[in-house]
């Protein structure tokens, strides 16, 4: 059997389960799929699309804390209980913070990331190395074998079926499990535009040459109802947060358009915009490394060039 | 307070990744090399803490021996002290890397006291496995929270801020503890002169462990595919205006 780990919001699977079963199921072949899902007493999830195995679902206060301890221990269990030959999570912060623990418990390697995944002595997985800008094929021991899967690399399955079961069963946790939850929430104070979620984002990089020359980027991402992003080069300098950072240290955007203006295209910034469907790159050198990831380019000054695309907007627009 | 920093040495890729020709690792002849932002993160997080409420910093890391070019750096910034558990120069999987660390942390912990805090990025720059901290700090049975973005300790305790969609989670736990941090903790200094003659003086206490049976064991890597598209020029300068708001009313983001 090969058992999922099920992250989920409002009682829903989250897209990263879906594709994190999608691919536990390739990797069963003929295999059973059952799911593992926790939650706290006050909360039901959806169970229609996690079969046709069964819903392990452990039930306990500490789950509304987080409490990454507590959920290993409850995945060690079920992993011991049921004798699963693999288990499988969503690449998620949490996922893979998650997986690792059951990792240290079990004493087991943990390949985090895959972006596929054959079984067989010994397993082996193709994972993401630099953010996804380098594939590592690599040999896999461990039984159980512990993989975490690359968000965004697999198709969500839509072939769910309605589980077979639920076991519900209330954990036994240690001490040392509750150790770490989470004690409060403080809001963000965040105004504009969330990076991650931008339909589309303008970025600045060390071609912008100061925290004052982001005017002009401001000012076409507001005319194009985008976010502001910007490159390492200027978080470094200090002309932006880190909460602007665009990479694969930074925020990870996935825009219908990105438009990156004096950045020249490292690959730990490019790690961060791979999901853009498009990319049109504003820079001075036509040899630019961004140039080979771009769809559309314009070579020359961005701070002529800019404003200049901010002006025909507007006369465009008739204002 | 005593606190550990570990950093892994890995080569500053531009543009392009270029893989030796046996596909074995990244062709770094004409690269330079650094520690993972989020490392570097931890290490200014570990100096200004000890800048704060007194004791010693140390940096660890496991690599080859010219990574000690990188312990001096962050002795520059400002640490004690460095740890350096010298290999052959092939990469170890997060589960020997782990274990040799821990073996680190008893030795030094039995010579000089426990250290309160230990600081790990939330991924290495290269490999990514997201794991080794919390390996090292279930086998010295110490609480870990990963993928910080704020840090404070009081009362012995450590405060613990992650970023999460709409806010910040805060998390509470009593120290020792392991924590993993990520880029935009802090803006970290520069090094300064004076640091960086001072870092050539500090002690570096190398050992050379042994390395096991990797678990997760390197084939080859590949650089993915499908990356190689080259864009349209629509133009030079800012005569391109009128072909770029095309290209956006083509798109749908432009009415
Ligand atoms: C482990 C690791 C993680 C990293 N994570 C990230 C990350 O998350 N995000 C990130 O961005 N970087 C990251 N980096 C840094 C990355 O390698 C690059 O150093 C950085 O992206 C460079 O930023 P840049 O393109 O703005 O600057 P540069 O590389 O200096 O490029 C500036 C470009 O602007 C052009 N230019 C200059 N003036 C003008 C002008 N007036 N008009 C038009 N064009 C102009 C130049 O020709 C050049 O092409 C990471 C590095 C490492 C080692
Ligand atoms: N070779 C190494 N030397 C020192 N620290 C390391 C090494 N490998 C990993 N680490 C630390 O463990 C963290 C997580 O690594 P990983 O599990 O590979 O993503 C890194 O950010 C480093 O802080």
């Amino acid at each position: 059997m090969i058992l999922v780990l099920v992250e989920h919001e409002g009682g829903a699977t989250t897209e990263l389960t879906s594709q994190a079963l999608a691919f536990g199921r390739s990797l069963a072949g003929d295999e059973p799929v059952d799911c593992v899902a926790c939650i706290a007493p006050s909360q039901e999830i959806a169970t229609d699309e996690l079969g046709p195995g069964t819903l392990h679902l452990a039930e306990h206060d500490a789950y509304a804390s987080l409490a990454p301890d507590a959920v290993a221990a409850t995945v060690a269990g079920v992993v011991e209980r049921t004798g699963a030959r693999a288990v499988v999570a969503p690449g998620s912060d949490t996922g893979n913070d998650v997986l690792a623990r059951v990792a240290a418990r079990l004493d087991q390697p943990l390949a985090s990331n895959c972006v596929a995944a054959t079984a067989g002595e010994p397993a082996r997985v193709t994972r993401t190395r630099w953010g996804g800008s380098l594939l590592e094929e690599a040999e896999l021991d461990g039984a159980p074998l512990l993989l975490t899967v690359q968000p965004h690399a697999v198709a969500a399955d839509v072939a769910g079926a309605p589980v077979a079961g639920v076991e519900r069963f209330t954990p036994v946790l240690a001490d040392a499990d509750l150790a770490v939850r989470v004690a409060d929430r403080v809001e963000a104070a965040g105004s504009g535009i969330a990076l991650a979620d931008a339909n589309v984002v303008v970025s600045g990089g060390r071609g912008v040459g100061s925290t004052e020359g982001f005017a002009i980027i401001e000012e076409l991402a507001g005319l194009l109802g985008a976010a502001v992003g910007c490159s390492r080069a200027v978080t470094m300098a200090g002309w932006r947060p880190h909460t602007d950072q665009v990479g694969q240290t930074g925020t990870k955007i996935a825009p219908e358009l990105y438009i990156p203006c004096g950045i020249s295209g490292a690959t730990q910034h490019m790690a961060g915009c791979k999901g853009a469907k498009r990319i049109l790159a504003i820079v001075d050198d036509a040899e630019a490394p961004i140039l080979a990831g771009a769809d559309y380019a314009v070579i020359g000054d961005l701070h002529e060039i800019v404003p200049a695309i901010s002006a025909e907007l507007r006369k465009a627009r008739g204002s | 307070m005593k606190i550990l920093v570990c950093g892994k040495r890995v080569p500053m890729t531009g543009g392009r990744i270029v893989l030796t020709e046996d596909e074995q690792a990244i062709e770094t002849r004409h690269l330079g090399f650094t520690i993972s932002p989020h490392e570097e993160c931890g290490v200014e997080e570990a100096v200004r803490l000890v800048e704060q409420h007194g004791g010693e910093s140390v940096v660890l890391t496991l690599g080859p021996p010219e990574a000690e070019e990188q312990l001096r750096d962050q002795m520059a910034l400002g640490v004690d002290r460095a740890i350096h558990l010298v290999t052959g120069g092939e990469e170890w999987d997060p589960q020997a890397t782990a274990a040799a660390i821990v073996d680190a942390i008893r030795a030094d912990e039995a010579a000089s006291g426990p250290f309160d805090l230990v600081v790990f990025g939330n991924e290495s720059a290269d490999s990514g496995g997201y794991q080794v901290g919390i390996r090292v700090a279930h086998a010295l049975g110490r609480p870990a929270v990963t993928g910080l973005k704020g840090v404070a300790v009081e009362d012995g305790r450590v405060r613990c801020e992650q970023e999460v969609a709409g806010g910040r989670d805060v998390y509470v736990v009593p120290l020792p503890a392991v924590v993993t941090v990520k880029e935009g903790l802090n803006l970290p200094r520069y090094p300064s002169v004076p640091g960086r003659m001072r870092a050539k003086q500090k002690p570096v206490a190398a050992t050379t462990p042994d390395r096991p049976q990797a678990r997760l064991r390197l084939v080859r890597l590949a650089v993915p595919a499908g990356q190689g598209k080259q864009a349209e020029v629509l133009g030079r300068g800012p005569e391109a205006a009128p072909a770029v708001v095309e290209v956006l009313r083509g798109i749908g983001v432009v009415a």
